[in-house]
């Protein structure tokens, strides 16, 4: 167990140095001039001179050599800070703290609808393999996984806002703004959650040991419950450490379209902006939160099957 | 160890506990819909909330009426009282005194003085903004006035203070180091929550000295997306939605529930030119792209609304600076190639024409921060193309047209640019068209002519002497066309009926909230 966490610890250092560098690298590479992006987003199209463009220049020292601005962020990393956004000026810990939160709600509210819909299908689905309700789960899901959530999150709008007018098609503050967006999430999560649960589901339905316990005459309920969910449930838990890629992406388009507050939001503006300690801290945030999740996938894993953990 | 039914247990609880929830929806909304007299007016907009800092986002709080300036903007675009009653001007065109209005309080109850607005304004000045761009000496209070002394008359100086950088807040707005960390201002309506980058709430204040505002609580949302920001009018979470894609107008104007109202802008589409470059030096050369362009059709199928080809730069609604009379920019594309033809430009084997065994082809650069630009953009493309032009569309930051301008690498742009930053279409026209060109203006153009009637109109302030030199001067640039306008453009705003006394601004410089009242849907 000390390994595990020990090793998952040395990831995401590894991650820190990785993605800040790798993000200063890439922001320091795109084309056109840093001073002006910056005052763009700060002072917008209409109001945005060379003069300001140079005022943004002289205020944060963009003229000084790459390695210095490099080893500073480093060096202030090493200290706890993330820097100061470049457009805002505000420090990025603060600015990454107001974001983080809708974020982390808006992900583990889509985490949980997409297992709350994924599970039960896939269960059914792999209980009846090759049954028409398996086939049309199959259908319904190739059909959300094959939309790309902007198209989905419009779909729901129109669906759930204005043919309805049960809920608000963008916002943030209760949990009314969130289910639109969660919703988009969790439908092209438990897409192919519930294909995975129902493959694991049937995998199991076929080994000798569940038919073993079928032939010494116990219950259908028990035989699922006592050997087919738990062993079915590993894989289903493994895929949810690869469902996070989906998800960090997904919540970048779906904030956009719903204008929910998050760091994908935010992390689209820093990008454009080249606001690079913004996309640093946004991208380390975001990098750090897929090794901690990975490392909940391990623990559960472990908790669900003792064997993983015997030091095999 | 037993695997105990215990994840039954949980799945049956979440899905009874999503059963209720999905129960509770349609009654949260009715709940919502039965309060209406207690909700707060929503206003959505594409702008967003980036911090405090006049200088970057006073827009938003001289939109919401929560800061003011010390002078106003009446319906027809000219200076009017504001937070000064008014102003007058030595003979010798400096001094310039703005009597403040008086019993007008901050909202944290402080009383508004001379002192403080002058402090106001020095730190304006200081920052990045129009201010700085004043040939103000000092700046200073004098018994219920501010003083403000130039090095050089300038009549300009009321339209400037109309600008949203130059709004007055209280001192406690300020930290020691003078960023603002608060919004105290003096307007209608107190910020409550300032949540960048997406929203802010408001609540009336009881002693603005304009009188009590109708409407008790309002919020703003920043929706980026142009469908989501339709789809927030249609569904009624939103009661007024401040600029509407023209895809999503016609489908507006047909929901009973809701209004839509459309201004033309002091905003025009333009081709920025580099005339230093060899393609565009040549006077005819720019008349002949300006010749490819079908401004109609581009307007038709792209903007939804055939009116808004831009014949000239500013659009009729800009009184003073239309020029009525003046020989239209049309398309006349045998014109064109006459006068490409004349240049020394033959076409090639391909079509595209050749001079000296050099190409006639440009880099076309614009940016996606308007949403119609790119587009726009493609299809000037496709029209220059039929006169031999090849273009070719880059489409980048914002940023890319002025860094583009200083280092000289700019050949053609497409650019919106706003004429209303400073009220008076004069304050953007001195930046753009002077000597030495401007960020999104001329670009290696000059002319001893305009740089004079310039200058002359800067110290000029009565509209009748000023009026045929602003005839002049669109004259001298839809001849030379330093820039070519394209198209101008619309604004829209949709309200729901159940909100009385929306009016869209053409200035954009309100929302005008402190009108609004709640009225029978």
């Amino acid at each position: 167990m000390t390994r595990l966490l020990l090793g998952r610890l040395v990831q995401a250092a590894l991650v820190a140095l990785v993605v800040g560098g790798l993000c200063f690298a890439l922001v320091r590479v795109l084309p056109g001039d840093a001073a002006f992006r910056i005052a763009a987003d700060r002072y917008g199209p209409d109001a945005l001179t060379a003069q300001a463009a140079e005022a943004v220049r002289q205020e944060l020292g963009l003229d000084r050599p790459w390695p210095e601005l490099l080893l500073r962020w480093f060096g202030e990393l090493a200290q706890g800070h993330l820097g100061n956004s470049l457009v805002s000026g505000e420090p990025v810990s603060e600015e990454l703290a107001s974001q983080l939160g809708p974020s982390l709600w808006l992900a583990a509210s889509a985490l949980v609808l997409s297992l709350l819909i994924g599970l039960p299908l896939g269960l059914v689905s792999g209980l009846r393999a090759g049954s028409g309700l398996d086939r049309l789960a199959l259908i319904g899901a190739v059909a959300l996984r094959a939309l790309p959530p902007f198209v989905l999150g419009l779909v729901l709008m129109l669906v759930f806002s204005i043919r309805l007018e049960w809920l608000p098609p963008a916002g943030y503050g209760t949990w009314r703004e969130m289910a639109l967006p969660s919703l988009t999430l969790a439908l092209g999560l438990a897409a192919v959650s519930s294909r995975v649960a129902r493959d694991a589901v049937a995998a199991v339905g076929a080994t000798t040991y569940y038919r073993f316990a079928r032939l010494k005459g116990l219950p259908e309920r028990a035989v699922l419950v006592r050997h087919g969910l738990r062993n079915a449930a590993i894989p289903v838990i493994t895929y949810l450490g690869l469902q996070a890629v989906y998800l960090i992406e997904g919540v970048v388009v779906v904030e956009s379209l719903f204008a929910y507050p998050g760091i994908g939001h935010a992390l689209v503006h820093a990008v454009i902006a080249r606001d690079v300690p913004m996309v640093q801290g946004a991208a380390l945030v975001m990098g750090l939160m897929f090794v901690l999740l990975n490392l909940g996938v391990d623990l559960l894993c472990r908790l669900l099957d003792p064997r993983l953990g015997a030091g095999r | 160890m037993l695997f105990v039914p215990r994840p039954r247990r949980a799945v049956l609880r979440g899905l009874i506990g999503l059963a209720g929830l999905l129960a509770l929806a349609p009654a949260a909304g009715a709940a919502e819909g039965r309060s209406a007299p207690e909700r707060a007016l929503t206003v959505v907009g594409p702008w967003e909330v980036g911090g405090l800092d006049p200088a970057s986002n006073g827009h938003a709080f001289t939109r919401l009426q929560v800061a003011e300036t010390l002078v106003g903007v009446d319906a027809a675009g000219a200076p009017a009282p504001g937070l000064a009653t008014g102003w007058t001007v030595a003979p010798d065109g400096l001094t310039w005194h703005f009597l403040l209005r008086s019993g007008v309080r901050f909202h944290d109850g402080s009383p508004l003085t001379a002192g403080i607005a002058a402090e106001s304004l020095r730190r304006a000045r200081a920052n990045v903004g129009p201010l700085s761009r004043v040939p103000i000496a000092t700046i200073s209070a004098e018994d219920g006035a501010v003083v403000v002394v130039l090095q050089r008359p300038f009549a300009l100086l009321p339209a400037f203070l109309a600008n949203h950088t130059t709004i007055i807040l209280a001192p406690a707005s300020y930290e020691p180091s003078g960023r603002v960390v608060r919004i105290i201002g003096t307007g209608p309506y107190c910020a409550v929550t300032v949540a960048p980058p997406l929203r802010i709430e408001l609540e009336r204040f009881e002693d603005w000295w304009g009188g009590r505002p109708a409407i008790a609580r309002a919020r703003y949302l920043a929706v980026g997306q142009g469908e989501t920001r339709a789809l927030m009018a249609e569904s009624g979470e939103a009661d007024v939605v401040v600029s509407i894609l023209p895809v999503s107008l016609a489908r507006l104007r047909r929901n009973p529930k809701l209004a839509v109202q459309t201004v033309t802008p002091p905003r025009t589409r333009l081709l920025k030119l580099n005339a230093g470059s060899p393609l565009f030096s040549d006077p005819r050369a720019r008349r002949a792209l300006s010749l490819a362009l079908d401004r109609t059709g581009l307007a038709k199928v792209l903007l939804r609304n055939p009116g808004l080809g831009a014949d000239q730069l500013f659009p009729p609604a800009v009184s003073g600076w239309h020029a009525e009379g003046l020989p239209p920019l049309t398309r006349d594309l045998a014109q064109a190639r006459l006068l490409l033809a004349q240049a020394g430009w033959r076409p090639g084997t391909d079509g595209i024409l050749e001079r000296d065994g050099r190409r006639f082809a440009a880099t076309l650069r614009t940016y996606s921060a308007w949403p119609e630009l790119p587009p726009l953009a493609a299809a000037i493309q496709a029209q220059a193309r039929e006169v031999g032009i090849d273009l070719a569309v880059s489409i980048g930051n914002t940023s890319d047209i002025p860094a583009r301008h200083r280092d000289g690498s700019l050949d053609l742009g497409l650019v919106s640019r706003s004429f209303a930053m400073i009220p008076d279409p004069l304050g953007t026209m001195l930046q753009d068209f002077g000597l030495d060109g401007g960020d999104w203006g001329a670009m290696n153009w000059s002319s001893a002519e305009t740089a004079s009637l310039l200058d002359r109109l800067a110290v000029l302030a009565d509209p009748a002497e000023r009026e045929p030199l602003q005839r002049r001067l669109a004259e001298i640039l839809q001849a030379e066309l330093p820039v070519i306008p394209v198209t101008w453009a619309e604004l829209a705003v949709v309200a729901n009926r159940r909100v009385a006394g929306v009016r869209a601004d053409p200035l954009e410089r309100s929302y005008g909230l402190a009108e609004m009242r709640w009225g029978t849907p």
